[in-house]
């Protein structure tokens, strides 16, 4: 069941259009934190770039962090359900004899 | 006293009806609950009505003011929307368990005293179990099962609660009760299961997943923004729910990035938005509690829309992992665009409604010097936007194809998921639609350069973040996996410590009954041994010896009676 027709993002040169708007709209609105006077709350709002590098950064060390807590809370997918059986089965065991 | 109809009661009675009705006549009802709940919602006057005499308690079935009206046409439009959604079920027990279910929330929005929020809040456990159950597999059985457990735990500490607090020579309204006493930490609990709190939070991850396409859009209305609401009532100020939203905003979007389950995903951001909601009540600035009551209005509307989207992907394809899917925007273009515009409102993109509501609370923390608070809540901004406003567009619909080819959704699904969409663009746009029903006057305006280029820059830089580790490759791929959390403490830690003192209890108890019937035996060939023929005691005795001990005997006790005269005389 081949599916003949190609669809938008089959073509790569889409997707590498896609992704040069994008990086085009990133450049623009860090441009603007330049030409736009911000009334600011916090101190550190009065840093250059403030927002799009908590953005950056904090979303990077989410995933980071994210995929480190895999290596110790990762589990197969039947976890619970071979736990449940084997305690069934244990249950079995025990008013069998 | 038809001007003063609780609402509640016009979605008991149409459950009733719609039981023995079938195919169109039963649709119909169901429709026209919610539409005749918001006209009750509209023309009931503030004030207590509906007031019951039950033995000496007062009940207040309708109290009506600003906060209920808001939670009211809130509830009846969710219930509309999630009505036209499942019109397509054709199961008896969900589609009466989901009329009941939002009758029992536009209850307890409504109730006056404590008994009476008592009884919705268990009516609210009660029937959503049903929506779990739906599903009909093992999984959703056992899950509904902890479900019910815990819904009926948060009941029975409020039951606690109320009782500790009256006791205690307080009134039964259901008003600001604020941490004082025993009792009111107890309430605290009980509404704290509900909403959600951290290590309370695992019967929300564990059973809306579980449900079935439809049940899970009503299960992601009602029960935590009752407890949001109940909240907003009884606990406003109380600066421990900004340090407990916070943590609440926060861990479970790394739980998010990890999850395979794209719906456990949603559930996780979730108990995010959630966390937005509590904060504002813990500041409980009038600022701050608008932007957490507007934002419960918003997150049921957009939550709903991505539920919704991702159930016609599971009722289409019958898959719901990330794992499993991709590329189905290329068969279900429509379910697409809706995803995006629920995606884009959760983050909240200027123009949609996530963006109108969730700025209150930001600059409710702020204004009163939440510093690190605000930080954490601007944390959690740019990662809800990259695991429910990227992350479950990009895994479902794009990424790698799974060649999948399906067929677009059913009408009624994309009825229901265009009228969610057209609400976050109108709210998003129109704010004041929203700002008119809130409970106060702040004159707030989300529109200013500020704010906007603010929070632009700081979702583009997310998404920047996104494409550049996928491109690299760091992205975590999805997996099929399950992840730890606190219900490991009960499913894995509790059973297995209860199991290990049970079969030591087990095997102590044998070996005291081995030993036991080892006394037993030897006793009994002592007897036997005496008492046999030839056996010490069943020899014959002569005379003599006999008459010998008897004066033996005699002897001694003389000798007992002198010493204790003896004694006496002392």
């Amino acid at each position: 069941m081949k599916d003949e027709k190609t669809y938008f993002f089959d073509r790569p040169e889409n997707v590498r259009r896609l992704l040069r708007v994008f990086y085009g709209a990133c450049i623009v609105l860090a441009a603007l934190d330049f030409v736009i006077h911000r009334h600011v709350y916090h101190p550190w709002e009065n840093l250059w770039l403030f927002y799009p590098i908590y953005g950056f950064v904090g979303c990077v060390l989410l995933v980071l962090v994210a995929k480190w807590m895999r290596t110790f809370l990762m589990r197969d997918e039947s976890y619970y359900e071979d736990l449940e059986r084997s305690r069934t089965d244990a249950l079995g065991d025990s008013r069998d004899a | 006293m038809p001007e003063s109809l609780p609402p509640f009661l016009i979605f008991y009675v149409v459950a009733l009806l719609a039981l023995p009705a079938r195919g169109i006549l039963r649709a119909g009802l169901m429709l026209l609950a919610p539409v005749l709940g918001a006209w009750c919602v509209w023309q009931a006057p503030e004030g207590s009505h509906g007031v019951l005499q039950v033995l000496e308690f007062e009940l207040t079935l309708h109290r009506v003011d600003r906060l209920a009206t808001l939670f009211g046409y809130l509830f009846n439009l969710a219930a509309f929307i999630a009505f036209v959604y499942a019109l397509h079920v054709r199961d008896r027990v969900e589609q009466t368990a989901s009329i009941l279910y939002a009758g029992s929330a536009l209850g307890a929005v409504y109730a006056g005293d404590l008994i009476t929020l008592f009884l919705f809040w268990e009516m609210l456990a009660l029937t959503s179990v049903f929506l779990v159950w739906a599903r009909r597999t093992d999984r959703a059985y056992r899950s509904g099962m902890r479900y019910l457990i815990i819904q009926i735990l948060s009941g029975l500490l409020l039951l606690g609660g109320v009782i500790a607090h009256a006791a205690t020579g307080n009134s039964l309204a259901f008003d600001y009760i604020g941490l004082e006493s025993v009792a009111s930490w107890l309430i605290l609990l009980a509404f704290g299961i509900k909403c959600a709190f951290p290590f309370m939070h695992n019967w929300l991850t564990d059973a809306y997943p579980e449900s079935t396409p439809t049940g899970t859009v009503f299960l992601s209305a009602f029960t935590t923004k009752v407890a949001v609401y109940a909240l907003a009532r009884a606990f406003p100020g109380t600066e421990l729910l900004v340090y407990v939203g916070a943590t609440m905003a926060t861990f479970p979007i790394f739980f998010a990035v990890i999850e395979n389950d794209l719906r456990r995903v949603l559930a996780y951001s979730l108990i995010n938005q959630v966390g937005f909601m509590v904060v504002g009540i813990g500041i409980g600035t009038a600022l701050a509690i608008n932007g957490a009551v507007s934002h419960a209005f918003n997150d049921v509307i957009f939550k709903g829309l991505l539920f919704m989207s991702m159930g016609a992907v599971l009722y289409r394809t019958g898959k719901i992992n990330g794992s499993e899917l991709g590329g189905l925007y290329k068969t279900m273009p429509k379910t697409t665009v809706l995803c995006i515009v629920g995606a884009a409102s959760i983050s909240a993109f200027p123009l949609f409604s996530g963006f109108v509501s969730k700025s209150m609370v930001m600059s409710a923390a702020l204004a009163n010097d939440f510093h690190i608070v605000w930080l954490l809540l601007l944390f959690a901004s740019a990662g809800v936007f990259h695991h429910a406003g990227i992350k479950i567009p990009y895994f479902a619909f794009f990424a790698h194809d799974s060649g999948i080819r399906t067929q677009e959704a059913p009408t009624n699904m994309l009825v229901a998921m265009s009228l969610a969409a057209a609400l976050c663009i109108t709210i998003g746009v129109f704010p004041d639609f929203l700002y008119r029903l809130l409970p106060y006057d702040t004159g707030y305006n989300p529109y200013d350069a500020t704010h906007v280029l603010a929070q632009t820059q700081l979702l583009f830089f997310s998404a920047l973040a996104f494409a550049w580790l996928n491109l690299r490759g760091m992205y975590p791929p999805e997996l099929p996996s399950t992840n730890l959390d606190a219900d490991w403490l009960y499913r894995r830690l509790a059973p297995s410590v209860i199991g290990l003192t049970a079969s030591r209890v087990a095997r102590w108890d044998t070996e005291m009954r081995a030993s036991g019937r080892l006394v037993l035996v030897r006793a009994a060939q002592l007897v036997n041994r005496h008492h046999s023929p030839g056996g010490f005691l069943a020899r014959t005795w002569s005379t003599g010896s006999a008459v010998f001990w008897v004066v033996a005997i005699l002897a001694i006790y003389l000798l007992l009676f002198a010493v204790g005269d003896g004694m006496a005389l002392r």
